[in-house]
């Protein structure tokens, strides 16, 4: 008995948790008018991408999807070394204050990141770095959470293997590269999941640094078709399956790093 | 190359990014805000003016001030803690002994974690339509009149709350799933011996083993909540008559469409004020 209903609600979440995904996929491939019809359709009566074809063709998302791609693995390749780097000093490399600094920069992580954006976008601007893709790279190449995560794996790396490596010669940073980044592996590919999906699904400071559509990332474009297309149901569903689908997939391929991530959070948090 | 000069290296361009992009920024903002920095400014630096605490006074003078203050207190309030009941109970639930495909019920309800929120409000926009959205047409089969969910004020924010609750609570059952493993099981053992009840060993002994984690997701999702954009800003513009209009959303709007910086300065620090608050009472109210 306990069990049917332990099961039973179970599914019952399931089927409300995924059932707009669902729907999302199945609308976008309805053809045009058939996701607002009476009695609802559930599935389309003839399945077409036509509407991601128009997307691409028209709407030019195949540039907003390039875009995505381009700030999304920059900034995900450029946060891997800067945070691993000071992450592992952090961690194992002995200078003054460095416990100070880095419980300061900690404390600093309660700040929501909306307080430096008007400042942020006049700096910016006065470099000629707004409507670019840098403008979105530069801010995200170091975060205080991938340093912390970093840190928090390296703390079990043992001094002995590095202070042999010194005996035997070898520089700081070659110590760092061939000895550290291998060990690291692990908690690598989580920041790099981490890092990858936070900028894929950024929305407010691409919003507010890409002035120009022919830069703007998925979301930005997204948010952009609901103020002309609103009526265009299964166009909009169309968008939103390429934006979510892609980091969709990326978890269901990779979950175990990405909750390993999570859970370094909030434990030791 | 000795140890000390190694590690400055090998922070640096961190601390560099850090600082340049995040904390000077911050810093910055607090000085923007006591100025009129507007749209002439943004053209010519020289037209700025110093003027103290007074975006300060017009804001708290501003009555949409206030209305994008209580609905972000009213959407964290609710939503905040609506989340954490139900991840809570779904921990439990993924958690059980006779519960089957753990991994599976895992990972489905963590997968609205990982989506993009602009997309996923998109479709739930659809969802909430009057006439054509699925959620009135279930409705309708139980014969409750259609609601206009994001046209109506009485409802737009309530429905904006239950897509964070969806959108959110698999983290934090993840958080609680790891925190429930960590309770040991003689506990229940030595409980059941004793004749406890379920609901008694939940109160005495899961409920007490989980306050840290309690704090700890307590902190995070009120932080999250306080932040509310880009739902409002996909879904309803911040309408109906403000009924949606968040702190941030306000910050925006005064920001980057009417330019009046040193005015959207001022919001932006004050909901900075209310996440400390809300984070010192959380913590105080752990030690209590």
């Amino acid at each position: 008995m306990k069990k049917v209903a332990v099961n039973a609600l179970l599914v019952i979440t399931a089927i409300f948790t995924v059932a707009p995904l669902l729907w999302m996929i199945s609308a976008s491939l309805m053809p045009k008018g058939e996701a607002t019809i009476s009695p609802p359709r559930l599935l389309p009566s003839v399945p077409t991408i036509a509407h991601y074809h128009e997307l691409f063709v028209r709407m030019n998302f195949g540039r907003a999807f390039t875009n995505s791609m381009i700030v999304a693995g920059s900034i995900t390749l450029l946060s891997l070394l800067l945070n691993s780097m000071a992450g592992y000093a952090f961690a194992k490399l002995r200078f003054s204050r460095r416990d100070r600094i880095f419980s300061f920069l900690v404390a600093a992580l309660v700040i929501p990141t909306q307080v430096g954006m008007l400042p942020l976008f006049l700096i910016l601007k006065s470099v000629h770095l707004v409507n670019s893709y840098w403008g979105v790279i530069f801010p995200s190449m170091a975060t205080i959470f991938g340093i912390f995560l970093i840190r928090q794996f390296m703390l079990s790396i043992p001094d002995d293997l590095l202070d042999a490596a010194r005996i035997d010669g070898a520089g700081e940073f070659r110590i760092y590269w061939s000895i550290v980044m291998p060990l690291a592996r692990p908690v690598l590919v989580t920041l790099a999941i981490f890092m990858f999906m936070s900028a894929w699904n950024d929305f407010m400071w691409p919003l507010i640094v890409l002035t120009d559509s022919a830069r703007y990332t998925l979301p930005v474009a997204v948010a952009n078709l609901v103020g002309e297309h609103v009526q265009d149901t299964e166009l909009m569903m169309a968008s939103s399956v390429l934006t979510v689908l892609p980091v969709l997939i990326l978890f269901l391929l990779l979950q175990r790093h990405y909750i390993a991530g999570i859970m370094v959070g909030s434990v030791k948090g | 190359m000795n140890e000390r000069r190694a590690a400055i290296l090998f922070i640096a361009p961190a601390l560099a990014v850090i600082l340049l992009f995040f904390l000077i920024p911050v810093c910055a903002s607090l000085l923007l805000s006591i100025t009129d920095f507007d749209i002439y400014a943004l053209a010519d630096i020289r037209n700025i003016r110093v003027i103290g605490l007074e975006n300060y006074a017009d804001l708290l003078r501003n009555p949409l001030f206030w209305k994008a203050l209580l609905n972000t207190l009213y959407y964290a309030g609710v939503g905040g803690p609506l989340t954490v009941i139900v991840s809570l109970a779904m921990a439990m639930l993924v958690n059980a002994k006779t519960a089957k495909w753990k991994p599976l019920f895992r990972t489905i309800y963590f997968a609205p974690v990982v989506t993009t929120i602009v997309g996923v409000a998109v479709v739930w926009k659809y969802l909430y339509h009057p006439r054509f959205g699925l959620l009135n047409r279930f409705l309708g089969l139980l014969h409750v009149p259609a609601i206009d969910w994001l046209g109506d004020p009485r409802f737009a924010m309530a429905a904006i709350i239950v897509l964070s609750v969806w959108k959110n609570f698999g983290y934090t059952m993840m958080i609680f799933v790891a925190a429930l493993q960590s309770i040991p099981e003689e506990l229940y053992e030595a409980a059941r011996i004793d004749g406890a009840s379920a609901v008694q060993q939940f109160r005495h002994i899961t409920l007490p083993m989980l306050s840290p984690t309690f704090v700890f997701v307590g902190i995070i999702t009120a932080i999250g909540f306080l932040q509310l954009f880009p739902e409002p800003y996909v879904m309803t513009g911040g309408g109906p008559v403000n009924a949606t209009l968040s702190l941030v959303m306000l910050m925006y709007e005064q920001g980057f469409k009417f330019w009046r910086m040193g005015y959207a300065a001022a919001v932006a620090f004050l909901l900075f004020l209310v996440i400390g608050v809300v984070t010192l009472l959380q913590l105080k109210a752990q030690k209590a």
